[in-house]
């Protein structure tokens, strides 16, 4: 079918995308395209020795291996927590649910501090985990990954909490009727309709957490080689005026961001079409 | 559609949770049911609350006085100001092209919509770090206009309008995410009644469609907001650090905390978390606001 430019009585169009596409190409598309021009001065040689020396590298496993992690995490614990909010009714439930996007709401800066008073040798969870267990959770890569678990709760919570509320009890009570067991209904009913909202839950999550920076350098210790985030890499240069080196590491973050964003389209839509919702 | 997951207003029902704990087919046994309310739970508790709670008291340790000292310092009261202007600025910039945005995504027709929707989620997916360099490879004094700005005397790196700049691109989508998709789901009916009976554009927008997604624009104005007053990592590259100058709250609790002026970086914390509450409460009641007004048709 040929769809033609429909006519529309509206006003506004020319005025409404011309101010979109000119606020857009200022304030995002030519500063981002100039980190893209300003990497095309050096060389690829130039360019692999920055971004694979030892330290970068070291900074690329611990952000991705942490956020990774951290993002697994959440998986399992936003799952919990958007099935406690969606099935059960407790005490405070309204508060819980409320707090859920602290994350989003709290300054990261705030929240690092936070987290490295809790977590740290003196704090009211690190004397026990450091003093009792003797486990260095501040000023270590443990800490590095507490952060990034708080920074990236919301998105999972977020993600899968609207597709649970509009989950119809029929299909659990199919199975049941069918002779299923609670474990059986959860594993092959509710979580396959879940699952690209948890991924996509996920996604965003490791997203977020690999370009991290406010709430992570207070706890993360910044010691090089072990606990040096790539963000903090590109500071690092950045602070010995060395913008050739921050601009090839941000060359590859911003690569990475973009597959990410990708990735998290198509998984949305897959949530879109797996639960018949049109977000 | 293709959207990265800040909250949106959530307009199904809370009160069926009852039903399921009812229902048979859809309760679990008591051990599981206290198994995944204690572990969520605790995890809520050691992640999200306590952090909080560590924030006002770290502030209050040193008793009252300490607190408010931190507070009415000269560096500190500049450092809100400063927090206050950035984000004057960049809120209404950034309603201001979300109305614009949603109205010619949601209300017309055209090529490339997706990739316009996708290229304004972009800025959440981008490290702040990389912000902060973006602007300084275009606006320092070695980026492309750096000899221009210099020959003018201008100066957008290590100063407010650097720092302003950080912040508008932060919270860029915050807006036009929360009104696109609540503008669509609309359609246009009801404006093109409107111009039909002979309104002109604006009155069609001031009294059609702003009265219908107010809920979603206050949403994401108080979100953005909030991004805004507790911006870190993009605002850090390009504030330069100046105290007193270029300082906003969260780059005054960094500069005190490394001094080891714990006491009042957390004092400046708490003015941040308690905005965060605020925030928080304001959503929760706009959330329930836009519930009422959808059930109530």
């Amino acid at each position: 079918m040929l769809r033609a430019k429909s006519f529309s009585v509206l006003p506004g169009f020319n005025l409404a995308l011309g101010y979109t596409l000119l606020y857009l190409s200022i304030i995002v598309l030519i500063p981002l395209a100039a980190v893209f021009v300003k990497a095309s001065e050096f060389s690829l040689a130039e360019f692999w020795a920055v971004v694979t020396a030892d330290r970068v590298v070291a900074s690329y496993k611990l952000s991705f291996g942490a956020s990774l992690l951290a993002a697994i995490i959440n998986m399992v614990f936003g799952l919990m927590l958007a099935w406690a909010l969606v099935r059960y009714t407790f005490p405070g439930k309204k508060i819980v649910d409320a707090l859920v996007d602290l994350p989003f709401a709290l300054p990261t800066a705030v929240a690092g501090i936070a987290l490295t008073a809790l977590y740290a040798k003196n704090g009211w969870l690190g004397q026990f985990i450091e003093g009792e267990l003797g486990i260095k959770v501040a000023f270590a890569p443990l800490g590095i990954l507490i952060a990034l678990v708080f920074i990236g709760l919301p998105f999972v919570v977020r993600t899968v909490q609207p597709i649970l509320e509009d989950l119809e009890t029929e299909l659990e009570e199919a199975a049941a009727s069918l002779g299923a067991n609670r474990w059986q209904t959860f594993r092959h009913v509710v979580l396959p309709i879940l699952l690209p909202a948890l991924l996509t839950g996920f996604a965003l999550a490791f997203a977020r957490a690999v370009g991290e920076y406010g709430s992570v350098i207070f706890i993360a210790g910044n010691i090089p080689m072990v606990s040096e985030i790539t963000p903090l890499m590109i500071i690092t240069k950045l602070e010995q005026y060395d913008y050739t080196g921050a601009t090839a590491i941000a060359v590859v973050m911003l690569i990475f961001s973009f597959i990410m964003l990708l990735a998290i389209n198509g998984l949305q839509a897959w949530t879109a079409k797996r639960t018949g919702r049109d977000r | 559609m293709g959207t990265i997951a800040v909250p949106t207003v959530s307009t199904a029902g809370a009160s069926r949770q009852t039903k399921f704990e009812n229902n048979r087919a859809t309760r679990e046994p008591v051990w599981v049911k206290r198994l995944v309310l204690g572990l969520s739970l605790s995890f809520f508790a050691c992640f999200l609350l306590m952090p909080l709670i560590a924030v006002f008291v770290e502030a209050l340790r040193k008793g009252v006085d300490v607190y408010w000292q931190a507070l009415i310092d000269p560096d500190a009261l500049s450092a809100i100001k400063l927090t206050f202007i950035a984000a004057f600025i960049s809120v209404p910039l950034n309603l201001i092209f979300g109305v614009s945005a949603a109205w010619a995504i949601a209300k017309f027709e055209f090529r490339g919509k997706q990739l316009l929707i996708t290229f304004i989620d972009l800025p959440f997916s981008v490290s702040p770090v990389i912000v902060g360099l973006m602007y300084v490879l275009v606006f320092g004094v070695n980026g492309w206009f750096g000899g221009l700005l210099q020959a003018w005397d201008l100066k957008i790196i290590f100063a407010i309008p650097g720092i302003v700049l950080a912040t508008v691109f932060v919270t860029f989508p915050f807006v036009a995410r929360e009104l696109i998709p609540l503008m669509q789901a609309q359609g246009k009916e009801e404006e093109e009644a409107a111009i039909v009976l002979g309104a002109n554009g604006w009155q069609t927008f001031w009294y059609v469609t702003l009265p219908n997604v107010k809920w979603g624009l206050i949403y994401g104005v108080i979100l953005c907001n909030a991004r805004a007053m507790g911006e870190f990592g993009a605002v850090s590259v390009v504030s330069g650090h100046i105290r007193g100058l270029t300082n906003t709250m969260p780059l005054h609790v960094e500069i005190l905390y490394n001094e080891y002026n714990f006491a009042a970086a957390f004092a400046v914390a708490s003015l941040l978390a308690l905005l965060a509450l605020v925030t928080l409460a304001i959503k929760t009641w706009v959330e329930h606001r836009a519930q009422v007004a959808t059930s109530g048709h």
